[in-house]
């Protein structure tokens, strides 16, 4: 078009340099500047680990021999028999996916008032002082902090000191998975606080002041304004925490007692002490059906954009 | 360009420049070894590593099907070497893992006790798949403050006395304990060898385990844990190595510990060098360098353990007065057959039958018995 | 505005939770001057002994500068891959687009044994060698996330209109991504890829499994609990890297806060 006017015109232009014509070529087709921005991420993840993520439940169907640990490429159900004979699976299951859920509700009940007060009642500096404190702990070693609860949690540790200080009877807690529950809600907290805090802050103020001029009182305006705007930010949080607790293997052998067995745990040593890399395939199905399960509802929700 | 954009552009940089740094340069080579918790420490390891110019890097297991895990990953090419017990080193020398080695070549051989020079768990059909290198029993360990008597038996983990108080490993083999005690405690069964077991056999070996369970406060999985309950009071007995005994007396923790009178199952370990190694050379200073007197007499002191070398007792008297008897170096025979070595459970039991529980089954229960 | 009760009990909840937050921070802080090798309350004695060994303990400066080029890496990928399939997926629709956002999402929403187990059965069939690559490439996979969630949000913030005028004006695609689209986003980016830092420099159960022999940091660190002899040495590594990290975070806080558009989460 520019060059039709300026012919016109008479004026002399100079062809366009490489880099405006491809500009401009890659403008007049979106698809093919879609296509070059998607190809990158979308082949990378396909090619290395959705590809190996097949692989690995591909093998669930198969045994291995145990003695060498060689994968025996025989197709069978025995695995998936084995997990629903055995009742101590699903005991692992079952204990597993109640402590993600008793972790979530947790961390979403500490962490809305924490988040509400960082959104819409501190001053901008104290936001920006509190968003550092919830960020940083993030950068002292997971393992660290997991192995500092067990001195607090230990029969002759700080929290038992601190009870018997009080005259207060002492708390027996250590290893197990009461334990487990306290150090799962404490390491994933400041993944439930800050898409809870995104979400809050975007609610705009005219909305609340809508609702008060309404009528509506301060916790009417909670209940019907501003939690539902706040959920899928509680929900983007709640697949955090849910997933995280759901695979972990690490807290259950620091901090979990005699019975604290994780899917996670018994996958570890399917996999590490068993070698039998079937049989832990096959169990960590599981996991993947619920937080497939999870994600849908989440979605549902408009977690997805609040992430 | 704004500020945004100049942080972001620093982050870059600072992220290229990093994979040129941090490259140390090594002299010898550098031996990648998996090692029990305490086999490779910085007393032995570091006049190792001076003399020789080869680096040491030690990989913590804490039982022997890590260990076979760990040298069989990414295709058996990671690791240099293993301080394998007789339950791995069979699985490792016919899984094609490890490498014979020439014992010729280590000047100290020549004075191993004779029952470590060929031992059947690392000597096949006269190859030498590894070298001798130190045993000792699983402990029982015990808080003498607080568990009094003084225990004698094992009975004192199987019974109610010290409920949630007690720890025992976090390892399949440990069914072998059990079945240990049974064998003294209830002949009827028949158990001749705590690692065969027959079906019935292992279901009461299996029902002991699952009596003992509410006792349990945790089972170990890490020789750390165990020193962690034993000094924070949230266990007052249970089934050890000597090494978390000395760590905890170094602390100052009131234990001590002792072999009961049913005896003990124990480890007898062997350095074992893999297959897949580009450091044949550092391998066999490692070899030579742990089977040196003084070396054994170190790691039998600090760990708690036996060494295979017979000249090593004056330098373990040396290190810690009374040392050689207390851990009989110099007495091994009747000592050394009391106890039940690791060793790999196989449906082969030598009885004709192949009916034994093989390993798998071992690792199938252990996982539902934790449950 | 929240009556005065409502934020005084708000102000207290914050402080309680901050609390509750820093207490085990705290105490691994105070244990890197602990006396006994072994953890127990309370203290044994304070000494600075432990100090200097454990800086210049050798493993721990190799597992040190190994978590951080593995760390650079991952989030250098992370940024470009993330910021390309943001772009993609907020500027056209096409069938499949949330297919894309779930593919992305798969990475943090599964238990990185999962990831691991995966990833090390895919490298030791193709006979890739452990290490550094191989540590990048499974840190990578959740990391792309991060980035991509943060720029999705911001592009959704950023008024379409701004392009268009810029093109108005008579810039090309490429200087109208110089000059409009990426100043803002670069906050984005930067916050993006600090969490992706983070996640990658702390990571251990992905890591268990791609790194072969080589020890990152919490490898490492996993290695000095199980043994249990040098345990105030992780204490002091800890600590010190607290130390040094808090100017980078509140710094790249400073930078995005004053972003003049909106704000990143």
């Amino acid at each position: 078009m520019a060059a039709g006017l300026d012919a016109a015109e008479g004026v002399k232009r100079d062809r366009p340099g490489a880099r405006r014509r491809l500009g401009g070529a890659l403008w007049r087709r979106p698809w093919l500047k879609g296509l070059s921005l998607l190809s990158p991420p979308v082949l990378a993840f396909t090619l290395v680990y959705v590809a190996a993520l097949v692989a690995l439940f591909i093998s669930a169907f198969w045994t291995v021999n145990p003695f060498t640990s060689e994968l025996i490429h025989h197709w069978t159900l025995d695995n998936f028999r084995t997990l629903w004979d055995e009742p101590a699976y699903r005991t692992v299951a079952i204990r597993t996916i109640s402590i993600a859920a008793a972790v979530t509700i947790t961390d979403a009940l500490i962490a809305f008032p924490f988040a509400y007060y960082m959104a819409r009642v501190a001053s901008r500096r104290t936001r920006g002082f509190l968003f550092v404190l919830v960020l940083l702990p993030l950068w002292a070693s997971y393992l660290a902090r997991v192995y500092a609860w067990r001195l607090i949690l230990n029969s002759d540790g700080l929290l038992n000191w601190s009870l018997h200080k009080l005259g207060l009877p002492p708390a027996n807690i250590a290893y197990s998975n009461t334990a487990m529950w306290i150090v799962f809600s404490y390491i994933w907290l400041p993944f439930m606080i800050l898409p809870v805090y995104a979400a809050l802050e975007r609610i705009p103020h005219s909305y609340i002041e809508a609702s008060r001029d309404l009528g509506a009182r301060g916790g009417r305006t909670l209940r019907t304004v501003i939690l539902p705007l706040a959920l899928p930010g509680v929900v983007a949080g709640s697949i955090f925490t849910f997933s995280l607790t759901l695979g972990d293997y690490i807290t259950p052998v620091l901090i979990g007692g005699a019975s604290s067995q994780f899917i996670g745990n018994v996958v570890y040593d399917s996999v590490n002490q068993s070698s039998n890399l079937p049989f832990g395939a096959a169990f960590a199905v599981v996991p993947v059906v619920v937080m497939g399960a999870y994600l849908m509802i989440a979605r549902r929700l408009g977690a997805f954009e609040a992430l | 360009m704004t500020k945004s954009s100049w942080a972001l552009a620093l982050v870059v940089a600072v992220g290229l420049a990093f994979p040129a740094a941090g490259v140390s340069a090594q002299r010898g080579g550098t031996l990648n070894m998996i090692a029990w918790e305490g086999y490779t420490q910085p007393q032995w390891v570091k006049p190792f590593e001076k003399n020789t110019g080869c680096t040491v890097h030690a990989k913590y297991a804490g039982s022997s099907d890590e260990m076979v895990t760990l040298m069989r990953s990414g295709g058996g090419n990671q690791y240099d070497m293993v301080s394998a017990s007789g339950d791995a080193s069979l699985r490792l020398i016919y899984g094609k893992d490890v490498q014979a080695i020439d014992p010729n070549k280590i000047p100290d051989y020549k004075n191993f006790g004779p029952a470590f020079k060929a031992p059947p768990n690392n000597t096949i059909g006269g190859k030498h798949y590894g070298l001798s290198l130190q045993w000792g029993p699983n402990t029982l360990l015990y808080n003498t403050k607080l568990v009094k008597p003084a225990p004698t038996s094992w009975a004192a983990i199987y019974s109610p006395k010290y409920k949630g108080k007690v720890t025992v490993p976090d390892n399949p083999i440990q069914i072998a304990d059990a079945a240990l005690y049974l064998m003294k405690t209830q002949p009827s069964l028949g158990i001749k060898d705590p690692y065969e077991l027959n079906s019935s056999q292992f279901t009461a070996t299996i029902n002991l385990l699952k009596k003992q369970k509410p006792l349990i406060k945790k089972y170990w999985a890490l020789a750390s844990d165990e020193i962690d309950l034993f000094k924070n009071g949230d266990a007052v007995i249970g089934a050890s190595w000597p090494y978390q005994t000395n760590t905890l007396i170094a602390a100052k923790a009131p234990v001590k510990d002792l072999v009961p009178k049913e005896g003990a199952t124990g480890w007898l370990d062997t350095w074992m060098v893999s297959a897949h190694t580009k450091n044949l050379d550092c391998a066999y200073k490692w070899l030579s360098w742990i089977s040196t007197p003084k070396v054994q007499a170190e790691q039998a002191v600090y760990f708690g353990e036996t060494p295979v070398n017979s000249k090593a007792c004056p330098f373990m008297n040396k290190l810690a007065k009374g040392s050689c008897a207390t851990y009989h170096a110099n007495a091994p025979l009747k000592y050394f057959k009391q106890i039940h070595f690791w060793k790999t459970p196989i449906a082969n039991c030598g009885n004709g039958k192949n009916d034994c529980m093989d390993y798998t089954k071992w690792q199938q229960a252990w996982t539902q018995l934790k449950g | 505005m929240e009556s005065r009760a409502t934020r005084i009990g708000l102000r207290v909840w914050a402080a309680l939770v901050l609390a509750f937050l820093y207490i085990p921070i705290v105490v691994i802080c105070l244990y890197a001057f602990n006396k006994s090798n072994v953890q127990s309350w309370p203290i044994a004695g304070l000494t600075t002994k432990w100090f200097s060994p454990a800086l210049h303990n050798g493993d721990m400066q190799q597992a040190l500068f190994l978590s951080l080029k593995a760390a650079a890496l991952a989030t250098l990928i992370a940024l470009l891959l993330g910021s390309a399939a943001s772009f993609g997926v907020h500027r056209f629709r096409f069938f499949g687009r949330e297919a894309i956002s779930f593919l992305l999402v798969l990475p943090i929403a599964l238990p990185g044994i999962i990831t691991g187990m995966a990833l090390n059965s895919y490298f030791t069939f193709w006979k890739f060698n452990f290490g550094l690559w191989t540590i990048v490439i499974g840190h990578a996979t959740f990391c792309v996330v991060v980035v991509y969630n943060n720029v999705v949000a911001r592009l959704r913030r950023v008024p379409g209109s701004l392009t268009e005028a810029s093109m108005d004006l008579g810039a090309d695609g490429f200087q109208t991504f110089r000059h409009v689209t990426f100043p803002s986003i670069s906050t984005a980016l930067v916050s993006g890829g600090l969490l992706a830092f983070a996640l990658s420099f702390d990571e251990v159960i992905v890591t268990t499994f791609t790194a072969g022999a080589n020890n990152t940091l919490p490898i490492w660190i996993f290695g000095q609990i199980r043994l249990g002899q040098q345990l105030p040495q992780v204490n002091v590594v800890v600590f010190m890297i607290l130390a040094v990290t808090i100017i980078p975070v509140a710094l790249a806080q400073r930078l995005t806060s004053e972003s003049g558009i909106l704000r990143t989460e």
